[in-house]
């Protein structure tokens, strides 16, 4: 099997007193999308900029692309593709000219027209980046790191801040990538995100991994109570249980032996977003 | 693609940004201009007890070349580039494979050509509205002397931002610096309405001895030896000092936030 695009062994970053990376391993393989998942102040964006060459770890082995980023030189950055997490573009640019600047930046670029295109802002090729709005300005920025025509990708909460339709364009755009075979390491705080776009989610609390897999794997997880809520004589019941076979079994028994009505009786299994919920609540207690 | 060929790519977006920037071409270009015809209308007439008595205009067009200059290299640079840091455009553009010289060399690039063409513009509007004559035998050493303050003030200019934290303060903190200094260097209020005091203190700073080593090259009064290596030399030491400061402490990344 090929080399992993990034490896990454117990990575470790402090500043000062405050740990905020401790022991994080990691590999993103060629041409899938991983979901770094957590809550803000988790790491996230520590450690994507360790992994973009902006930071220095304290602690680790760290290889992107077969180099460490730390030492990444022009050559390795032909390579890699960026959005970070807040950027305001040039406003005085238009779309075709922000994307025209970066193209020049680097040696085999991808034709500026067809990254308008592949952003879905063919209609506002003309306009200045300032009369975008944030979803519009945000796909730029994504075609920005997209037309040197790099192998990965680093999109550091892409769609934080944005309504529901702006998010679901974006979501488009980054599903895009993954049909042209780019490796993207994507950091968000939206379990629906992650599971939307994924191949895998990795989900980081307070500088360290609590859980990873794919999003179906992770929604299988048993570790969460099943809840089987009804009403009974104008009250809310609602129950927790690990074995809702056998529950739900006695609880219908006993109803239908006494002549009772469940209204609105409902068997809830946890979903990602509960089971994510959870797992970064405990770390954050722990 | 070489080096040349990056600059000359960065330069041309730094041109396109320059000029359809409202607050850079006002504070840039027309605030210059509006300072000499506003300085023009209410002392013209006078004359200025420098050199034997000089016409007020023929002083306040130097004068206002040399704030030009001052205008469009550090107070520029200082304001666009903490914009930009703030805004997270350097911090991006150093994710990308262009070298970090192409991005400063680009603005710089863009405040040597608008000093540039400050000169051309104020010198014009001296010679067409207030008949003060263009020295053009001494187009070298006034090149030369401009682009020796240019090139100081840029790097005074990138040095400034590491004092700047934010883009509000960017304003604030630049005018708070240079507006004094034109006062006291004799930019605004002319040499013989200050007192000497004044004029020594003034002469720390850079700005007083641009001022003389430009208004000796461009005095159309004045033959013979008209650079002034003297006061060349202070600025470039100032120059230098800005850049060092620059070297070590400049940065690409936002501090706010």
């Amino acid at each position: 099997m090929a080399d992993p695009v990034i490896t990454i062994r117990g990575l470790r970053k402090s500043y000062g007193e405050l740990e905020a990376v401790r022991g994080i391993d990691l590999e993103v393989r060629a041409g899938e999308v991983l979901a770094f998942l957590g809550p803000n102040g988790a790491g996230k964006t520590t450690t994507v900029e360790i992994l973009e060459g902006y930071r220095r770890r304290s602690g680790g082995e760290v290889t992107v692309l077969g180099e460490d980023p730390e030492r990444g030189d022009r050559a390795w950055r032909e390579r890699i593709g960026m959005v970070l997490q807040s950027c305001r573009l040039d406003p005085y640019l238009t779309v075709r000219e922000s994307l025209a600047l970066y193209a020049g930046y680097y040696r085999s670029p991808r034709p500026v027209e067809e990254v308008v295109e592949l952003v879905g802002l063919t209609g506002k090729a003309d306009e200045r980046t300032g009369s975008l709005s944030g979803g519009q300005q945000r796909r730029l920025d994504v075609g920005m790191a997209l037309v040197g025509d790099p192998e990965l990708l680093f999109l550091d909460e892409p769609t934080t801040g944005f309504d529901p339709s702006a998010r679901r364009q974006a979501w488009e755009t980054i599903a895009g990538l993954r049909d042209l075979g780019k490796t993207v390491f994507l950091t968000t705080h939206y379990m629906d995100e992650a599971q939307r776009l994924a191949d895998r989610v990795t989900i980081i609390a307070r500088g360290a991994v609590v859980a990873s897999g794919t999003p179906a794997d992770l929604g299988n997880r048993e570790s969460l109570p099943t809840t089987i809520s009804y009403r009974l004589d104008g009250e809310q019941v609602s129950l927790e249980t690990r074995s809702p076979v056998a529950d739900l079994h006695e609880l219908t028994s006993r109803a239908v032996g006494e002549g009772l009505e469940l209204e609105g009786l409902e068997v809830t299994r946890p979903n990602l977003e509960d089971i994510y919920l959870s797992l970064t609540a405990e770390a954050e207690e722990g | 693609m070489s080096g040349l060929a990056l600059f000359a790519h960065q330069f041309r977006y730094d041109q396109k940004a320059f000029w359809r920037n409202p607050a850079s071409v006002f504070f840039t270009v027309m605030f210059p201009v509006i300072l000499l015809l506003i300085f023009a209308t209410v002392f013209g007439g006078q004359t200025v007890e420098v050199r034997g008595g000089i016409k007020t205009t023929a002083y306040y067009v130097p004068a206002i070349i040399t704030l030009s200059v001052i205008s469009a290299t550090m107070q520029s640079l200082a304001m666009s580039l903490v914009i930009a840091r703030e805004d997270g455009r350097l911090k991006r553009g150093r994710g990308t494979p262009m070298p970090a010289w192409v991005f400063i060399a680009g603005r710089v690039g863009n405040s040597a050509v608008v000093a540039l063409l400050m000169l051309a513009l104020i010198a014009t509007i001296g010679r067409v509205l207030y008949g003060v004559a263009i020295p053009w035998g001494e187009l070298p050493a006034i090149v030369l002397t401009l682009l020796v303050g240019a090139a100081a003030f840029c790097c005074l200019g990138i040095a400034l931002t590491a004092a700047i934290p934010s883009q509000d303060a960017a304003a604030p903190i630049v005018n708070a610096l240079l507006l004094p200094l034109y006062f006291l260097s004799g930019v605004f209020i002319p040499d013989d309405q200050l007192p000497s005091g004044v004029i020594h203190f003034a002469g720390i700073f850079p700005i007083r001895h641009f001022f003389e080593a430009f208004f000796d090259v461009y005095d159309p009064g004045n033959t013979g030896a008209a650079l002034q290596w003297g006061d060349l030399a202070v600025v470039a030491a100032w120059g230098a000092a800005g850049l060092l400061i620059a070297i070590r402490r400049f940065r690409w990344t936002p501090r706010g936030g």
